[in-house]
């Protein structure tokens, strides 16, 4: 997609954040989760964010897609505000491509079938062009052979790479993981950090919320600690692991590694 | 078939069990447009049950309240009434508020007995299937939902294309039990004088004095349907069985 149909009228350009979060508030009731995030994330950029459970870490990137909305604050997405009332949201889910812990796939499609129903039904997009591309697809996240299997009849990797290739079929400018490996066996666990080193390395922005401390110390541009609604500390990966200032940071990490 | 029809006239002469439709030409063809009219009476209300169900159980979750209150009153009271009262409600008390044309001599209505019937059977056990269909709908996870928003699904693409079929598949057993319940019902359409089968059968014996022949017939006759009508759900449920889930 080249930059100028990309902006969408909005007067984002690519020196500009891709996506651009500031003081959001947002609370479940009474409980509030996040109580002023900011972070900027460039184009091309890969950030990770890490922290205890319960941190308010897959909540700010639901709100950066608009599965959850804010209280107060900002988020920018390519220049397109989230927080708004009158928000485009087929518009938003356009830019951004989310994966999910639990792989979510739907289950009466066969993989290719998961991958080529949303450019379908949602970009309307012819179906022998959309299977050209769910094809390349499938052999980017290296499952040949695998196409017309359901998700049943999956391992959890496997199913999580066909949800990988389902977020990318859209085309999406930015892609959220939240903690898409944390459901998985051990041995797994690689096959999917290696298809988003993968992304990462073709320029894909991407956020994830993760615990891979390996893949984070490698693949991140920047790292954000996260606890209790708050970031608490920030910085790129060799700062953030070898000279962590906050003592919370210090025993997350002493706990993690 | 000379030989057929002989052997059950004969049978009428020498045990009195009158099977007339199956030696004279004249009941022959009475009991074979009864059955045909009853087919296509129990096919279009199953069609029109089924709609009915898929879009009520979608205004359900409409955001509107005023729609998600017209669909619970409408179950309410279709469920809550006899079905022969509603064919009747339908054909007599509906059916002469709609406008009407000068057929040669006399008023008629744009929709017909069979009309009234289907639009009668249909919303009954509409009402039904919407619950079931609803029920369904509930047992789709949430997080399935989350992941077709998430893809620029709009909340009807994602009814239509994910929580439909994924729900269809956990109320086909219930669904099932209301359609069979639906093909018994439609002999109530005789009520209106819609030619089915029960209205043909009470013309014929009414011909005939033949009550408990017509009778073992009709038996017979929705005893097959309901067994064709089974044997099609369960050929259909293996169809839409996903490998490796549930
Ligand atoms: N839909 C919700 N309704 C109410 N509370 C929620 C909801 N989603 C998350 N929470 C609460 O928000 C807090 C942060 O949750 P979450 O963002 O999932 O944390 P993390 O992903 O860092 O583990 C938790 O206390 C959680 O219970
Ligand atoms: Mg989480």
């Amino acid at each position: 997609m080249s930059d100028t149909d990309s902006n969408g009228g909005t007067g984002w350009t690519p020196d500009q954040p891709m996506v651009s979060i500031k003081d959001v508030h947002k609370s479940f009731g009474e409980l509030e989760v996040l109580k002023g995030i900011s972070m900027d994330i460039m184009k091309g950029e890969c950030i990770c964010i890490i922290g205890p459970s319960g941190s308010g870490k897959s909540t700010l990137i639901r709100c950066v897609n608009a599965l959850n909305d804010i209280q107060q604050g900002s988020i920018l997405v390519e220049g397109l505000e989230v927080n708004d009332p009158d928000l485009n949201k087929l518009e938003l889910r356009k830019k951004v491509g989310m994966v999910f812990q639990q792989y979510n796939l739907f289950p009466h499609k066969t993989a290719i079938q998961n991958i080529m129903m949303a450019p379908m039904h949602v970009l309307k997009k012819e179906k022998n062009e959309v299977e050209a591309l769910a094809r390349e697809l499938v052999k980017k996240v290296r499952l040949e052979g695998k196409e017309n299997s359901y998700p049943g009849e999956l391992s959890g990797g496997q199913q999580q790479r066909v949800a990988i290739a389902r977020s990318l079929a859209m085309t999406p400018d930015v892609m959220l993981f939240d903690e898409v490996t944390a459901a998985l066996d051990p041995e797994t666990v690689k096959e999917v950090l290696t298809t988003i080193q993968d992304l990462a390395e073709e320029g894909m922005t991407c956020i994830l919320v993760t615990h891979e401390m390996g893949f984070a110390r490698e693949v991140a541009n920047h790292i954000y600690f996260t606890d209790r609604g708050v970031i608490v500390e920030h910085g790129t990966p060799s700062t953030f692991f070898d000279e962590a200032k906050d003592p919370r940071t210090q025993e997350f990490l002493s706990q993690i590694l | 078939m000379e030989f057929f029809a002989d052997y059950f006239r004969e049978m009428y002469d020498n045990t009195g069990w009158n099977f007339v439709f199956l030696y004279e030409q004249y009941e022959y063809d009475r009991v074979l447009e009864g059955m045909w009219v009853s087919i296509k009476l129990i096919v279009a209300s199953l069609i029109f049950s089924l709609v009915v169900g898929f879009v009520g159980a979608w205004a359900q979750g409409a955001n509107s309240k005023i729609v998600r209150n017209v669909i619970a009153g409408y179950i309410q009271v279709f469920r809550n009434t006899p079905p022969f009262v509603q064919i009747l409600f339908f054909y007599f008390v509906i059916g002469n508020l709609l406008p009407t044309y000068d057929a040669g001599g006399y008023q008629a209505g744009y929709i017909d007995s069979f009309g009234w019937a289907v639009i009668s059977l249909g919303f009954f056990a509409g009402s039904f299937n919407v619950e079931i269909f609803r029920s369904g709908i509930e047992a789709v996870p949430e997080s399935t939902c989350e992941a077709a928003e998430a893809l620029g699904y709009s909340r009807l693409m994602s009814y239509v294309h994910v929580i439909f079929p994924l729900a269809f598949r956990v109320c086909l057993p219930a669904l099932n039990n209301n359609l069979v319940n639906l093909l018994k019902t439609t002999t109530l359409a005789y009520g209106i004088a819609v030619p089915e089968m029960m209205y043909t059968a009470n013309q014929i014996w009414s011909d005939n004095v033949n009550v408990p022949e017509m009778m073992l017939f009709l038996f017979f006759f929705y005893v097959g349907l309901v067994a064709i009508l089974v044997y099609g759900m369960h050929k259909w449920e293996i169809k839409m069985k996903i490998p490796g889930y549930g």
